[in-house]
């Protein structure tokens, strides 16, 4: 599996790695549409033309220099959401570079415009910022050292791990000098007793599980990104993944951050109980970097146990999806270890994109769930599942399934709920919502909106039905208004009424910066504001991002 | 027709093994054991041609500890009829194995006998072939195609060599081991889990099978190839060509 599991992480880099943007000043070219191209106009008023080329790359930023304001505007969020960048903010001069340089040392300063366009891209290829220069410190020391540079000079950074966030948090808005953390992929301590694993921010998922299995652990998350992300970005963000249902959020990490001005907190502790005073990493984690730079973590991991099954299973309906997950919390409930759905559009796109996958089930139903046990006892886990589903096969629920005989088996199965979103990208424009709400109410979003779109978009549904996470995404031939018009802001509203998050572990980044409001109060996010204003007071960490921009006009 | 499938209980292809640091062996406390997956295809090539009208049943064999019924247990979900658990806790090698599976092809009298060209635990690729020479039967090895004709009872095999492919024509009864190209193994899906648990799983001891099972092979060691040994950074072509020319002893 974890071969799989790498392999598909290399195709996601590969992919973002593909830079097919070819800039070259154009005075007389026209504007074309936005499925292909997008016109990107610097601070000088130049017309510069991006080729994108291949119909993978439909999604461009667009900078529009109005006189002297320089703004922004995305497409696939709502067209409402226009950014300008604030004049309050220095811009890098070649005075800031040569001390970078004297920080970190010549190679470390990256000024080069190949990794630059690469670092100023996120995964999706949706978000582009034009950031002129990268910084890659090699621990905690040089970060501190050049955040209070940047904080002096008011220069706005944006810290960076492997990039492949998405909701445009990880990338440059404007020219945010990037802080990229990969330099600092150390493995510090691991304590075989108690499980706990000290690292720098900067280390790749997929190497810390590597690591973590000749010592017989594993990680308590696993996603899709595992190959490319870091520990210090899936704090950040608390990321979810495939396991929390088991294991739960990354709010039990401890880690050391440094602020906005320099200043060092240390919260790093092996401790599995410390209850002395205010629990402030809890501030760090989730808040995507807008309150400090994760730059060690400390994370508990868990014993890595034998004994591990999977089953694919079809249903009619979804409210046999929702008695299915009753009854596996019920008769499975220790063993549960993972608890996915995903609905027959998603399985017919995953079959139409993807190479080498077939159904596992011999039959099309509307409903595919993928249950995982994960237990010490190979044959006990193993008559515990087969009997629950035999069960629920005899009471109707279940109308077909399969239980993975071996590894590759289970990689294949897998394979199909993780192909999903490289699916998505190959069948060309895709609109993405990460949703939480209470599971008798998830599939029904999925068929309003089927209803309201009718033939302009395919409208797939799937997730992780244990934690009540629904990842609804649109699909259509490109991006348009009026498609962007029917459905924002109706997903939020909708969400919004049914008390749900309108961003389950995605996170806010800058795609729904402004949307806050459809989740928090507007008491509660007036405190977040002012926390933001505490810990970073000339608001130099990731601007734009998170928190609505209407908090921080001046 | 009666075909009998040997499968194998073995370490997950996917596992990383590691050797035990006594060295007697791999160490498969706690690690994933599933079918073999040359064994998987056998009997998936059993069941089709059970399928296809040419056979009227599927038994299948296992030789190892208890758990092996987990394995059969596998291939009855897959649509194996019934299932032999030759109980013993040691480890027999291919000989032993092939002796093991003659006698019981004498008890069962099948037209065919189905094994996976070689486990991937001991990579041996012996078995099949020690158990035609024993029964004095025909083989055709690393099977990628079998078609069978009823009436002339043979079967015709495109076995995949070094050199390309090989058709051979064998009379039945044989002994046909398979390889990877042969089929895509079925999932064993939910009501073919529910049958199977009514499937009959007969144990049986090599006593039984009056078999004597002395070997005259001994492992010794188990260990770790030697680890990759980290390169050098040369500065120059020059400097190359000396290291290549003193240190490896290659040019």
């Amino acid at each position: 599996m974890m071969m799989q599991r790498l392999r598909r992480s290399e195709e996601f880099i590969r992919f973002g790695c593909e830079s097919l943007i070819n800039l070259r000043p154009n005075k007389n070219s026209v504007p074309r549409s936005v499925s292909g191209f997008v016109t990107h106009y610097d601070t000088k008023g130049k017309l510069f033309e991006s080729n994108v080329g291949n119909h993978y790359n439909t999604h461009r930023c667009l900078g529009r220099n109005l006189g002297m304001l320089q703004q922004y505007k995305c497409f696939g969020s709502s067209s409402a959401s226009q950014i300008e960048r604030k004049p309050l903010f220095s811009s890098l001069d070649s005075k800031d570079v040569s001390s970078f340089k004297e920080i970190l040392g010549d190679k470390n300063v990256v000024e080069d415009e190949e990794r630059l366009e690469t670092a100023n891209t996120d995964w999706m290829k949706k978000y582009k910022g034009s950031s002129k220069l990268m910084l890659l410190p090699k621990n905690t020391e040089e970060v501190s050292q050049i955040l209070q540079y940047c904080d002096s000079r008011r220069l706005a950074v944006v810290p960076q791990g492997g990039n492949t966030g998405l909701v445009g948090g990880s990338v440059p808005v404007f020219d945010e000098v990037i802080i990229n953390v990969g330099l600092m992929n150390k493995v510090l301590a691991f304590d075989e007793v108690s499980g706990v694993l000290v690292c720098e921010a900067g280390c790749i998922l997929e190497n810390l599980a590597t690591f973590l299995d000749t010592k017989g652990f594993i990680m308590p998350l696993d996603l899709g990104a595992k190959g490319s992300c870091h520990i210090g970005g899936n704090v950040s963000t608390n990321a979810g993944g495939l396991r929390l249902i088991r294991y739960g959020s990354l709010h039990g990490t401890v880690l050391e951050a440094v602020t906005a001005n320099g200043n060092v907190l240390d919260m790093l502790g092996t401790l599995r109980k410390d209850n002395t005073g205010y629990d402030l990493k809890h501030l760090f984690i989730g808040s995507e970097g807008s309150l400090g730079i994760v730059t060690k973590v400390s994370i508990l991991t868990q014993p890595k146990l034998s004994s591990v099954n999977l089953a694919f299973i079809a249903c009619k309906d979804y409210l046999s999806c929702q008695k299915i997950l009753v009854e596996a919390k019920k008769n499975l409930g220790e063993i549960l270890s993972a608890f996915e759905f995903l609905d027959n559009n998603s399985m017919d796109l995953v079959l139409n994109h993807l190479d080498g996958v077939r159904n596992p089930v011999s039959s099309t139903e509307n409903f595919y769930i993928l249950i995982e046990t994960t237990g010490s006892d190979e044959t006990n886990d193993r008559e515990k599942l087969e009997a629950f589903l035999l069960k629920s096969l005899e009471k109707g629920l279940v109308s077909d399934g399969v239980i993975a005989q071996d590894i590759n088996q289970a990689s294949s199965f897998w394979r199909i709920r993780e192909g999903i979103t490289e699916a998505l990208q190959k069948a060309g424009a895709v609109y993405k919502y990460d949703l939480s709400l209470p599971v008798e109410e998830i599939y029904n979003i999925v068929n309003d909106l089927r209803r309201r779109l009718g033939e302009l978009a395919n409208v797939m549904g799937y997730g992780h039905l244990g934690d009540g996470n629904l990842h609804l995404n649109i699909s259509a031939a490109d991006y348009n208004d009026k498609l962007i018009g029917l459905i924002e802001p109706y997903v939020y509203e909708w969400t919004s009424k049914h008390r749900g998050s309108i961003s389950a572990e995605h996170g806010l980044g800058v795609m729904k910066a402004n949307e806050i409001f459809y989740s928090k109060s507007p008491e509660t996010v007036a405190i977040m504001a002012s926390i933001k204003k505490l810990l970073d007071p000339k608001g130099i960490l990731n601007p734009y991002k998170v928190l609505p921009h209407s908090l921080f006009s001046h | 027709m009666k075909i009998l499938v040997a499968v194998k209980r073995v370490v997950d292809y996917a596992v990383k093994i590691r050797v035990k640091p006594d060295k007697t062996g791999v160490d498969t406390q706690n690690v994933k054991m599933s079918m073999n997956p040359f064994c998987e295809i056998a009997l998936e090539e059993a069941l089709r041609i059970k399928e296809a009208g040419f056979a009227k049943e599927v038994v299948a064999v296992s030789i190892g500890p208890s758990q092996c019924v987990d394995t059969l247990r596998t291939g009855l979900a897959m649509g194996a009829d019934r299932g032999i658990h030759v109980e013993t806790n040691t480890s027999f090698l291919p000989l032993t194995i092939a002796k093991i599976l003659k006698s019981l092809a004498e008890v069962e009298n099948p037209g065919l006998i189905f094994l996976g060209k070689q486990a991937i635990d001991d990579d041996c690729n012996q078995t099949g072939q020690m158990v035609a020479a024993l029964l004095g039967w025909p083989q055709a090895t690393f099977a990628s195609k079998v078609v069978l004709d009823k009436d002339k009872h043979i079967a015709t095999v495109d076995r995949e060599v070094d050199g390309g492919l090989e058709t051979l024509c064998v009379d039945l009864p044989a002994v046909i081991t398979t390889d990877l190209r042969l089929n895509q193994p079925r999932y064993a899906s939910l009501p073919n889990i529910m049958k199977a648990k009514s499937k009959p799983i007969k144990k049986m001891t090599v006593q039984d099978l009056k078999v004597d099972v002395k070997s005259d092979i001994e492992i010794l060691e188990v260990t770790e190839p030697p680890k990759r040994k980290s390169g050098v950074m040369v500065s120059s072509v020059d400097e190359l060509i000396e290291k290549l020319r003193n240190e490896a002893h290659v040019v």
